[in-house]
């Protein structure tokens, strides 16, 4: 119990942190720490992530950040791809779908190293700029 | 967003919609990492913009994908209400710290747990 907790608390600190959503921590961290099958810590997962997602969007809405009408069209779409999914995944053995995930948290890790480098660029880009300005001649 | 509108975007719409649900389902995550990038490169929106109608739209996909995931008998309640309600704090404490720290070591850093936990999982 209070191992979920703290995958709980831990998760919900990195997506505040990075941006990078719950569930590519629930899912290994139920597996993991807690002996869920891959099924129970998919299923479990997507449960879990819904009050973070709201609490999270009500959050960025009120900064005005959220296209309201494309958030709800997209939730509302996704319903026929969400029902395949998990039709699809139940039709897959455990194993596969585990290393099928492990690949999926290696693309994210390999998105959040791109982002990661990519804002270095620019703002080491933004600093040689900054200094190739005539104002800086002045002083 | 800009006022123009792309032409097919009710096309769009609808193609990320489906495949943020399929990934979703398939993987038991909220679907960010398809819908993000989707919406900057065929919507024209911008990274802020893009993630929090992101996390939006994941509040129905991931509580659709659980609905149907409890019909095959898979969800463990307690289990999502002792991972979840943790979660909501950890993002609060999250995205507090996130003005306050330098969070491109922390991204590379958490890129190799990511990479670790893979390793872990397929190794078990």
């Amino acid at each position: 119990m209070i191992g979920a907790i703290a995958i709980g608390l831990a998760a919900g600190i990195v997506a505040g942190l990075l941006g990078v959503g719950g569930g590519v921590l629930f899912v290994p961290g139920l597996v993991i720490f807690l002996g869920l099958d891959q099924h129970q810590a998919e299923a479990t997962s997507l449960l879990a992530i819904v009050p973070v997602a709201l609490v999270g969007s009500y959050r960025q809405d009120r900064y005005g950040n959220v296209h309201r009408a494309d958030a709800l069209a997209l939730g509302l779409l996704s319903i026929v791809g969400a029902a395949a999914g998990v039709a699809l995944a139940n039709e897959l053995s455990g194993s596969v779908l585990r290393d099928a995930f492990a690949g999926l948290m290696l693309v994210v890790a390999a998105q959040l190293v791109d982002r990661t480098l990519r804002a270095r660029r620019a703002a080491a880009a933004a600093r040689a700029g900054a200094r190739a300005t005539p104002e800086d001649h002045l002083d | 967003m800009s006022a123009e509108r792309p032409p097919w975007r009710p096309g769009k719409l609808v193609a990320i919609g489906t495949l943020a649900g399929l990934f979703s389902g398939l993987f038991g995550v909220g679907g960010g990492s398809v819908i993000v990038p989707l919406l900057i490169l065929w919507l024209g929106y911008e990274e802020r913009g893009a993630t929090a109608t992101s996390l939006a739209a994941i509040v129905f996909i991931a509580a659709f994908a659980a609905a149907v995931q409890g019909l095959y008998g898979n969800v463990n309640l307690l289990d999502a209400a002792l991972v979840g309600i943790p979660a909501i704090g950890g993002v609060l404490i999250g995205t507090w710290l996130q003005q306050r720290l330098p969070t491109g070591s922390i991204a590379l850093l958490f890129a190799l747990v990511l990479v670790a936990s893979a390793v872990e999982l397929v190794l078990r």
